[in-house]
């Protein structure tokens, strides 16, 4: 019963990042695309912690925490590359 | 090492002596310390002569890879002997000349002599080497050198191409002869020639004897200015004339007659070695003696005669050798006398054709020309010289009382013996052969009176030449006299030449005939056809002379396009062309192009192989279960991967690479690897920033306008690609031969202390890995500093590189 639970939580979590992956080929508008890389990075936490949890470990909390940082930096990084068109800005432009 | 050693090897000792001399004794002309050493080797060969003659033979080895069988080994018999004395006597006799003929202050003397000293020890080595690796290698010297020589005058033009061309033919041959070595060797498991000709009969069966023959008959007709690789001979004349009097007339032209002449003993008595080389020896008799009666430039004409000559030795040779198929006594005599007029030739025309090209090169030095059309009327002004070349030339032509005429008449003799013969169907040929010796050596006279008449007779015309002619230096006249003395000396003594010279020379050539025959050749033999012929050959020479002027336009009406010449150049030159050509059309410069060949020749060498070899199956794959959410998962690896490549933009390409990263690293997740997620996740990341950054500096992605013939190979190989790693992966996973050793690393606690087995695989079972990543890692870091810091430094200039 609780394998079960857990497996079609696995498919409703790999359906949403299907969904978030159309939406990233689709587009239309760049922040689009970034918004639904984020929405799927969040789901891959999710279906992490959720595989973790079917597998009865502890070793991919350490990944649950990486993926939250680096989902975070990597929109961070998109948006910043969004608005200025450069990510890190050197001081003195030439 | 033995005294033959120090014969082969003084003169390379000496030639490194020779720079030193020439910088610190400069007073001195250098040709006279470098003329002792083969006056020496002379002198020292000569010692020999009596226990030679008498049928004794030397062979000494010095071990040099016996590995391999391959030693210095040097054997003398009658035929190198006689080679020796060649190279060493005529050798002194051109450095004599050279001394008076090379300025001591213009020329660069030190190359001079070390091209020639190298030269001569390579020759001395030919002839003498026993191994045929030794004998190779010697080959090859006399090439090099012989080039070095050619292009002596580096500043010309013409020297250059004539050095290139002798060094393309002589080369190309050079490696058809080790061809034939090689295939010598897998057949007689030797390398030494005295073993190889031991086995003479039995291998005449052998598959590949008749390859062999041919490919070492390639080599020496290369090297012998033979029909069609005489082209190169004449274009040598660029040397300075003592190399061409040396080296073109009586040293190394001859280096593929001794070949011929070596090999004889193994090949010859076979029908093929017969008719390859008659044949192709009287194509080039005559087609030497044709070409040397047009040419207007002396040293020319020299070399074409030298080209027709060679071709009377080498069809002489070929008759030569049928006296091994035979096996009457009295007809193997009768051919036996073949190879007696061959060898007893050999030693004549190195005589005179040594005087001709010595004398050529005085009237050039006091004249400044070589042209026939500008000389003239010179008798009484060179008195000697004209005497000199009186007595060459009519050797040449076949006239008594010089070595020519009784050389000519032991042609005539054994082309005769072929009409006699019934062997190998020579009946209608034995005609041929006969008739066609007669017409070249008419011919043959009607040159050499023209090296005569124009240059020496008629009007003298002073305002044609650029220099005011005199008669030469004593020193320069020395050597042609010496030759020429030779020539006169045979003529009334030839028995003492023929016992102590040539006797040992056919024992040689012929080995099984040796004993049977003593040789005595006289000058009169009474009224016999080979008289009749020799009669026939001075009036119709004659008369063809009187009447030059009528007739000599007759060669023009030859084409002159369709000339070997010009076959040789223009095939040089498409062979260029067409290699640029097929170059440009693979290597476009384009990368797609190349990763396109790549991948095609994959597909088609591994699919062909997956396809075509029933060794791998699909039979036995082991699948575990598939559950849904990975399916799922797979499809959006899938997605991801065709959003990438159907991309308009390149942010949406780069967003898309980054979610197949973290889909695989999900995969990571599902399959228990933590670490491996942990670390893609993290590498995407990264990946994917450096991608953007990248992005700034990139022009706007325009795929859409790529052409559709680009994209559809494109495509084809790609799916080829995908499909086929597809089908190995699949065929690799059933077929595993051995289970896994990963079982070891199962006790990585006990073993390395560590509860991670992925990290102790890492950091101490397969430490090195690990060790040489870092390093790329950090070679990596160092190259991106290092190309974005000199970047900026070079920043100012224009030319970046």
């Amino acid at each position: 019963m609780f394998q079960l639970a857990m497996i079609i939580s696995l498919i409703l979590l790999s359906v949403s990042i299907l969904v978030g992956l159309y939406r990233v080929m689709k587009g239309p508008s760049m922040p689009d695309r970034v918004i639904a890389l984020d929405a799927i990075g969040i789901n891959l936490i999710a279906m992490v912690a959720v595989i973790s949890v079917t597998f009865r470990t502890s070793a991919y909390l350490e990944v649950i925490l990486l993926m939250g940082i680096i989902a975070f930096i990597g929109t961070v990084a998109f948006s910043k590359y969004i608005e200025r068109g450069i990510i890190i800005e050197s001081k003195r432009d030439n | 090492m033995s005294w033959l050693h120090s014969v082969v090897l003084l003169p390379f000792l000496y030639a490194l002596m020779i720079p030193f001399l020439y910088r610190y004794a400069s007073r001195i002309h250098t040709g006279w310390f470098v003329l002792p050493l083969p006056l020496i080797i002379f002198i020292v060969l000569g010692s020999w002569l009596q226990g030679i003659s008498e049928g004794e033979t030397m062979l000494y080895t010095l071990s040099w890879i016996p590995a391999y069988g391959i030693n210095l080994s040097f054997y003398v018999d009658g035929l190198s002997l006689v080679f020796g004395f060649l190279i060493s006597g005529i050798g002194a006799l051109v450095v004599l000349y050279s001394i008076f003929y090379l300025s001591k202050t213009r020329e660069l003397l030190h190359n001079f002599y070390v091209y020639m000293l190298l030269f001569m020890g390579a020759m001395l080595g030919v002839v003498f080497s026993d191994n045929l690796i030794g004998f190779y290698l010697f080959w090859e010297l006399t090439s090099i050198s012989s080039f070095l020589l050619i292009a002596f005058w580096y500043q010309r033009k013409k020297s250059r191409n004539g050095a290139q061309k002798a060094m393309l033919i002589t080369v190309s041959g050079g490696f058809s002869m080790l061809v034939g070595i090689i295939m010598l060797h897998s057949m007689a498991g030797t390398y030494s020639i005295r073993g190889i000709i031991s086995q003479a009969g039995e291998l005449q069966d052998h598959s590949l004897f008749v390859p062999a023959m041919i490919f070492v008959l390639i080599g020496s007709f290369a090297k012998s200015a033979q029909f069609p690789f005489h082209i190169w001979l004449p274009d040598a004349m660029e040397a300075p004339t003592p190399i061409s009097a040396y080296l073109h007339s009586a040293t190394m032209v001859k280096a593929g007659i001794y070949a011929i002449a070596r090999f004889t003993p193994f090949f010859g008595g076979t029908g093929e070695w017969f008719w390859i080389i008659t044949s192709v020896g009287l194509i080039t008799l005559f087609w030497g003696a044709v070409n040397a009666m047009k040419q207007t430039d002396l040293k020319a004409l020299l070399a074409f005669s030298t080209i027709s000559q060679l071709g009377l030795i080498m069809s002489l040779l070929g008759i030569g050798s049928l006296a091994l198929a035979v096996q009457e006594e009295a007809e193997a005599a009768l051919y036996t006398t073949a190879i007696l007029a061959a060898v007893f030739h050999l030693v004549n025309h190195s005589t005179f054709k040594g005087c001709l090209f010595m004398v050529i090169g005085i009237i050039d030095h006091e004249t400044g020309t070589r042209d026939t059309r500008k000389l003239g009327g010179l008798m009484s002004l060179m008195p000697i010289s004209f005497t000199l070349t009186l007595i060459g030339s009519l050797s040449m032509a076949g006239v008594p009382p010089f070595n020519g005429f009784l050389s000519k008449e032991l042609f005539f003799t054994s082309s005769l013996s072929l009409e006699e013969a019934g062997v190998f169907s020579a009946g209608g040929a034995g005609l041929l052969i006969p008739a066609v010796a007669w017409v070249a050596s008419v011919f043959t006279f009607v040159y050499s009176m023209i090296l005569i008449f124009h240059t020496f007779r008629g009007k003298y015309r002073p305002r044609r030449l650029e220099k005011k002619p005199k008669e030469a230096p004593l020193g320069m006249l020395i050597s042609p006299a010496v030759l020429a003395a030779f020539v006169i000396g045979i003529f009334f003594a030839p028995n003492v030449l023929a016992h102590y010279v040539l006797e040992p020379m056919v024992a040689s050539v012929l080995p099984g005939n040796a004993g049977d025959f003593s040789i005595h050749i006289e000058a009169w033999h009474g009224f016999n056809t080979e008289l009749f012929m020799t009669i026939g050959v001075i009036s119709l020479g004659s008369l063809l002379f009187m009447t030059w002027n009528k007739w000599k336009g007759i060669f023009s009406l030859f084409p002159q396009v369709y000339t070997l010449n010009n076959a040789y150049a223009s095939g040089i030159f498409k062979a260029e062309q067409r290699a640029y050509s097929f170059t440009n059309l693979y290597m476009s410069g384009l990368t797609r192009d190349y990763i396109q060949y790549i991948l095609g020749i994959l597909i088609l060498l591994t699919g062909g192989m997956l396809f075509f070899s029933d060794n791998i199956s699909f039979q036995q794959i082991d699948i575990s279960t598939v559950e849904v959410y990975e399916i799922l998962l797979a499809a959006g690896l899938v997605a991801g991967a065709l959003t990438v490549m159907l991309a308009s933009k390149r942010l949406t390409a780069i967003i898309a690479v980054g979610a197949v990263g973290y889909l695989v690293a999900l995969f990571f997740v599902i399959f228990r690897a933590p670490d491996l997620a942990l670390t893609q996740l993290v590498v995407e990341t990264v990946s994917v920033a450096l991608y953007l950054l990248c992005l700034r500096f990139l022009p706007e992605f325009r795929f859409r306008e790529t052409a559709r013939r680009v994209q559809i190979p494109n495509l084809i190989i790609s799916l080829g690609v995908g499909v086929l790693i597809t089908c190995f992966t699949l065929a690799a996973q059933g077929n595993k031969l051995f289970p896994s050793v990963s079982v070891y690393f199962e006790d990585s606690y006990e073993l390395a202390g560590s509860r991670n087995m992925v990290n102790a695989i890492l950091a101490d079972f397969r430490g090195f890995d690990t060790l040489l990543e870092i390093m790329v890692l950090c070679i990596a870091g160092l190259g991106v500093y290092s190309l974005i810091s000199l970047r900026m430094r070079e920043k100012g200039d224009d030319g970046e590189n």
